[in-house]
């Protein structure tokens, strides 16, 4: 591990990927910063879910190279997942667990013992305010509540970093806002947080920002430089400048 | 002429859990209405109970003149809906979705060509690829078209840019925009707040309830209390630090700022942008901008929501 | 009703269909599959049974007996031996199936008028193919005895037993009309069932019944490719079960091409019920398993006969429609005969697709929930 990685919680050199004839992710540089907010942005289709793919170890890139908390991802991919906490709005918990099931379920995964489990357990049942659903099936709680649970139980074997894969889709404003709120408090504890949104607003929470394009990054910088460089009003503004798009990228995202 | 959907005292209970609670709105002729809020409060019951596809527990609802419970196959053949999951046949090619609806509804794509034209030019270049191998925003606008194609009266749209991205989204209320200006009245649903400035009308809607029935502007002024916005490097800091203030009303993320409430209720935005800066001053954020502002619809919601729960 | 809209729904089924590769073709090898699988594997009818002959005395009597078990198909002569001590360690050791014992002076008593004793030991640790061999080996006695009788001219009553329709006893023949019915549900009810509720749960449905397409037009739309697949399922079981089997067509091919028909609506009827009840794809999946693939197979009389089972069980056979086709089936296939003496099973058949058919229209709702 080389001095400059050890603030790096991510570092991507001329990642690729391709499928076939098609370049789904095309030559991707860039550094995360331990303790960031990292927005990672783009169409769909552009090439973030792949990119993803790569950094949390479940897709080999063809060309390239990456290390997470450290480690390569392709080679020591099963140190890059204990190192890493995952969500997606998709696929959190599981919804005929009930809430504390999932908890011990998560915790015997990544290998916490029964004590730690119990402990963080009832600290984060705490902490949101559902020390009394603890019981109940997590497909019985509002949407707000279960984003919360799946975030929290990302964090339970408290990882370096964690990947948000649109957290919030369809959430309401307010519990949107105190979800941020915990992507905040995780920073300040020293977790690096990589996030992808299709709500603007949010990408104005980020630290910083990379907008991919067609399976390049098109921009990358704090949402004032870009701003900025762009000479836009918003991210939305700067979005919509790169983004659109005149073709039908060639596969599905 | 008479209101294209009139909903007076709607309820639907799903056994213990009341999904609409006393829904009432009306939408006029050649009116784009957003239905504004997040999932679960109740918005695809309401689409479902317009389209005839679920019977109200309580109240009524005309479609186009007819009643939602009895006049369900005169509805059925006047409307357009496009549901709020992807609801097209994946291993069917575009063409062939569009063909398979048209033709359900006794009609060709040649005869609906002109309506769905504007939206569906950009995907005839791919009229052949499997509608599983099509982006998420070209999903959207195919499921759009093949809900045109047979020329509804009305049309109704659940959530249609949801996991769809910024720029798709845009686009597809350009679309909108231009069914609209041909007098085609549009219900639409959105989780995002931003979209609702495109409608003529919003109602919002959380926990089965209307919080609000107006034009965007006007929901926006339902807010009277005075808003001033903070600028600053350290956001979450100011955050919590103005958490601990005593005057605070109510403090939250909005995009690149703070949004500011006081809770001393006779003092003016400026007078309070004042308080606020110095305080933060004293808390060593000497780079905090504060200013009054024009609240907007998210303000408005967020307000409806918090005095609505209280 | 609109034809246009009917047709299109039909054109939509046949893509999706074909554009399942996979379950396509495990739907067209299917039949061809379980015919020979059928054919091969679960016959209850037993060849090459091992023969051991003890022969203390081996006269021409004896030698004449032995040939004339060698002569059938079934049995093979694995061993001859003098005393009965030495046919013990063949059977323990899985050698022999069977052993015939004669006297020492077989040919003597038997020239003298006198009775003669022949033994007959089975292994019966299958007592199936205990009693299977029993009647092989009986038959060729009988037989063997007739002759003898015969030529002496002497008047006795001769057991002649005649296997009618199946002389052979193949019981290959017995099975394949079970597995056309057993081909026909599998294609009708849970192919319908599933393929009705992937609309449901992809949301499509949804779109279908915001449509002025009514919901008989949708069940027919989704019924009718399914019947034409059915159809081409039993045209190649039959092809199957006459190339590799030689399994004999005796009636006629139209009549029980029509009554497969009725058999396949009833259960289309049966899959679209299923669909209209069930919320996921894997529980119409599970219950168009339960409720019909495992009675067609177990309660119909294809694999265990109905005089068989328990008293109490035999009269829930009668609401299992394989039950009436397959005597139906094997009616007109072995036994050559038509409509006058089918027409109460063709009745019954006729008014099970009428009430399935019925309920299954009414189950399928206009609306959702």
């Amino acid at each position: 591990m080389s001095a400059e990685s050890a603030t790096s919680a991510i570092e991507a050199r001329n990642l690729t990927r391709r499928f076939g004839s098609f370049v789904a992710v095309d030559h991707i540089t860039f550094d995360i910063r331990a303790g960031e907010v990292f927005g990672f942005l783009g169409a769909n289709g552009a090439g973030k879910t792949t990119a993803i793919k790569m950094l949390i170890g479940l897709l080999p890139p063809t060309e390239g190279e990456a290390h997470v908390a450290g480690f390569d991802v392709r080679t020591q991919r099963l140190e890059v997942r204990r190192n890493i906490g995952y969500m997606s709005q998709r696929f959190s918990l599981y919804p005929d667990l009930t809430v504390r099931e999932n908890i011990r379920l998560y915790g015997g995964i990544y290998g916490l013992t029964d004590s730690e489990i119990r402990e963080r357990s009832s600290s984060l049942l705490e902490r949101l305010g559902l020390s009394g659903s603890a019981g109940d099936l997590v497909a019985r709680l509002p949407l707000g509540w279960k984003q919360k649970l799946a975030f929290s139980v990302a964090l339970l074997h408290e990882p370096k970093i964690v990947f948000l894969d649109e957290p919030t889709g369809g959430v309401d404003p307010i519990t949107r806002r105190q979800f941020w709120e915990m992507i905040y408090a995780a920073t300040a504890r020293g977790t690096t947080v990589l996030v992808t949104t299709h709500y603007m607003d949010e990408a104005e929470y980020c630290g910083r920002l990379s907008i991919m394009v067609e399976g390049r990054i098109a921009a990358l910088g704090s949402p004032e430089e870009l701003k900025r460089q762009f000479g836009a009003a918003s991210v939305d503004d700067v979005f919509v400048q790169l983004a659109r798009t005149t073709s039908e990228p060639g596969t599905a995202a | 002429m008479t209101n294209v959907i009139e909903v007076h005292e709607l309820t639907k209970r799903f056994g213990s859990v009341t999904a609409l609670d006393g829904v009432s709105f009306d939408v006029a002729p050649g009116e784009v209405f957003g239905l504004v809020g997040p999932d679960g409060a109740g918005k695809t019951t309401l689409f479902r109970i317009l389209t005839s596809l679920l019977l109200p527990d309580g109240g009524q609802a005309t479609v186009l003149g007819c009643n939602v419970v009895k006049d369900h196959w005169a509805i059925r053949a006047r409307v357009g809906y496009m549901p709020g999951s992807f609801s097209l046949y994946p291993d069917l090619s575009v063409a062939e979705n569009l063909e398979f609806f048209a033709a359900v509804f006794g009609t060709t794509v040649k005869e609906g060509y002109e309506l769905i034209a504007p939206v569906y030019r950009q995907l005839e270049p791919f009229r052949d690829r499997r509608a599983d191998a099509l982006s998420g925003g070209m999903k959207q606008k195919l499921a759009l078209s093949c809900a045109l194609v047979h020329r509804p009266e009305l049309l109704f749209l659940d959530e249609p840019t949801t996991g769809v991205d910024a720029v798709s989204r845009r686009e597809f209320w350009d679309h909108l925009a231009v069914l609209k200006s041909s007098g085609l009245p549009i219900l639409v649903s959105t989780p995002y707040m931003d979209e609702a400035l495109r409608c003529d009308r919003i109602a919002l809607i959380h926990d089965g309830r209307l919080l609000g029935v107006d034009t965007p502007a006007a929901i926006g002024k339902r807010f009277t209390r005075p808003l001033v916005r903070i600028a600053g490097s350290d956001r979450y800091g100011m955050l919590c630090a103005l958490r601990e203030h005593e005057h605070t009303a109510s403090v939250n993320l909005f995009g690149d700022s703070l949004h500011y409430t006081d809770s001393r209720p006779d003092l003016s935005g400026d007078e309070i942008a004042r308080d606020v800066t110095s305080f933060l001053d004293g808390r060593g954020f000497s780079d905090a901008r504060v200013e009054p502002i024009e609240p907007g619809i998210e303000d408005s919601f967020m307000s409806l929501m918090a005095s609505e729960a209280a | 009703m609109n034809s246009a809209a009917l047709w299109a729904f039909i054109v939509k089924e046949l893509r999706h269909i074909r554009r399942d590769r996979q379950t396509l073709t495990i739907l067209l090898f299917m039949p061809l599959v379980q015919v020979v699988l059928f054919g091969f594997a679960l016959r209850s009818d037993v060849r090459n049974v091992r023969i051991a002959f003890v022969e203390p005395a081996p006269d021409a009597a004896t030698v004449a007996l032995r040939n004339r078990f060698a002569a059938t198909n079934r049995f093979r002569v694995v061993a001859r031996v003098r005393r009965m001590d030495d046919v013990e360690p063949l059977f323990r050791r899985g050698e022999a199936d069977v052993a015939i014992v004669t006297e020492p002076d077989f040919a003597s008593h038997l020239s003298a008028g006198d009775t003669a004793h022949v033994a007959v030991i089975i292994d019966a640790s299958d007592p199936n193919t205990g009693s299977v061999i029993r009647n092989y080996a009986q038959a060729v006695l009988a037989a063997y005895e007739g002759d003898l009788t015969e030529n002496r001219g002497a008047t006795r009553i001769i057991t002649d037993v005649r296997m009618r329709f199946n002389p052979t006893l193949e019981s290959v023949n017995l099975f394949v009309p079970g597995l056309i019915a057993l081909v026909l549900t599998l294609v009708s009810a849970l192919m319908t069932a599933i393929s009705l509720s992937r609309e449901k749960e992809r949301g499509t449905l949804e779109v279908l019944l915001v449509s002025p397409l009514r919901p008989w037009q949708i069940i027919v739309g989704k019924v009718l490719p399914y019947l034409g697949l059915a159809f081409a399922n039993v045209l190649t079981a039959l092809l199957a079960a006459w190339l590799v089997f030689h399994v004999p067509f005796r009636g006629s091919v139209p009549l029980l091409l029509g009554e497969s028909v009725l058999y396949a609506l009833a259960s289309l009827a049966l899959g679209v019920l299923i669909a209209a009840l069930s919320s996921s794809q894997r529980g119409a999946m599970m219950a168009a398993m339960l409720a019909t693939m495992l009675p067609s197979a177990l309660l119909s009389g294809m694999i265990f006969p109905i005089a068989s089972m328990p008293r109490w069980l035999s009269p829930f056979t009668n609401v299992v429609p394989a039950r009436w086709f397959i005597v139906i089936a094997r009616g007109i296939m072995l036994k050559g005969i038509g409509l006058p003496y089918l027409w109460r099973e063709t009745l019954v058949l006729i008014a099970m697709a009428l009430v399935l058919i019925t309920v299954a229209v009414r189950s399928f709702k206009p609306r959702l929930a």
